[in-house]
């Protein structure tokens, strides 16, 4: 049992660290890592963690490694998977963040920044659009949709208003029970 | 009880961000205004760094947003944070799969959740562009104090068509990984001094 856990949690360690951007670009490296070097699952059952891993809440990545070790090794496994794939974040990431919180202060890192930031709003609105494709099937999905962003953009622009986007995801639900009923009904 | 407080603010941003690791951005901007822990400006290099390194973006991004406000406890609290809820659902939808998969009320649920999720990167991500592409430090000042020519960032405007071009209309560079465009404008950033200093 200690050996199948140590090895979740080494296997799924490693599909971080070869993940770049999470989701879509880690799908290749999960089929090679864990459906053909260690077996754990069929190419099938991926597919399915992954579908249900983008529409559960939190991260893909992290959904679908809590799916693979509880099939493996139970509720235990479920948690030292996911705890492998966080695993490179923590030392990555923290390691990184100390080197970059004493240089922040060179005009070269800021004038670098500069730059960087026009590529990530760039980079948002290319998986906008992407995610729009798929989400916006209609004049229900489009309604919400532009609510969702006019509301949200508002709540963050207005000073004195504090809205989470909690609100937002709770009534949108609500909107998608009452419209595929309303919409059943009528049909 | 700064730890639990993070704790906190990450477990409900993993509960409530649905559709992967940019669905956790409009949690994190809300919790900039919330608490002041860190700046927009902050954020948005954070999640440059996050993009550009190993790991999934949504952890990277929690990481470094645990860091900043409280060094590597921080960190590891607010990671901690985030997945706990995706590994209390997903152990239970594990264990009713089947009928998970076939629920007409989950689905329809996401009919509803995907267009709302799509809206609030969208409302994540415009900010971003305004406060890149011109001098104002945020909407707000730029709905109350109006917009004039001088205000726009030419040399920002033009890498940004640029690499909006190259990311969707040239075959070549497409599919290429974002960290070469991020490295790109980076270089870009240096060169034309885009930070103005």
């Amino acid at each position: 049992m200690m050996k199948l856990l140590l090895q979740l949690f080494i296997t799924f360690a490693k599909v971080g660290v070869m993940t770049f951007g999470g989701g879509y670009a880690m799908l290749p490296i999960l089929q090679r890592e864990v459906v053909e070097n260690r077996g754990w699952c069929s190419e099938e059952d991926l597919t399915d963690y992954f579908a249900i891993g983008q529409c559960t809440p939190g991260i893909i990545a992290v959904n679908t490694a809590t799916f693979v070790g509880q099939k493996q090794a139970g509720t235990v496994g479920g948690i030292v998977a996911t705890l492998g794939i966080v695993f490179p974040s923590l030392v990555i990431i923290t390691a990184l963040a100390s080197i970059i919180e004493k240089i922040s202060h060179l005009a070269v890192v800021q004038n670098a920044f500069a730059g960087i930031n026009v590529c990530v709003g760039i980079l948002i609105l290319n998986s906008v659009v992407k995610l729009f494709k798929k989400a916006v099937v209609g004049k229900g999905t489009l309604v919400i949709f532009l609510v969702v962003t006019i509301g949200a953009l508002t709540a963050n622009t207005l000073p004195n208003v504090n809205l989470s986007p909690v609100v937002f995801v709770l009534i949108s639900a609500l909107a998608g029970i009452l419209l595929k009923n309303w919409g059943a009904k009528k049909a | 009880m700064i730890y639990l407080q993070l704790f906190y603010e990450f477990f409900k941003t993993g509960l409530f961000a649905i559709g992967g690791g940019l669905a956790t951005l409009p949690f994190l901007y809300n919790l900039s205004d919330k608490t002041g822990w860190f700046s927009h400006t902050d954020l948005t290099n954070m999640i440059a760094v996050s993009e550009s390194t190993p790991g999934p973006i949504g952890i990277n991004t929690a990481t470094y947003v645990g860091f900043t406000v409280k060094g590597l406890p921080g960190a590891i609290v607010a990671t901690l944070g985030l997945v706990a809820p995706s590994i209390i659902i997903i152990l239970i939808i594990a264990y009713f799969l089947k009928a998970f998969r076939d629920s007409r009320l989950v689905d329809a649920a996401f009919y509803g959740l995907r267009p709302a999720s799509t809206g609030l990167i969208a409302a994540a991500g415009i900010p971003v562009l305004i406060t890149s592409l011109l001098t104002v430090d945020s909407l707000y000042a730029l709905l109350s104090g109006g917009m004039t020519a001088g205000m726009i960032k030419w040399p920002a405007v033009a890498l940004a068509v640029v690499i909006y071009v190259l990311t969707n209309f040239v075959k070549k560079t497409k599919g290429l990984h974002p960290i070469l465009f991020i490295a790109f404008a980076a270089v870009v950033g240096i060169v034309f001094r885009l930070g103005g200093v």
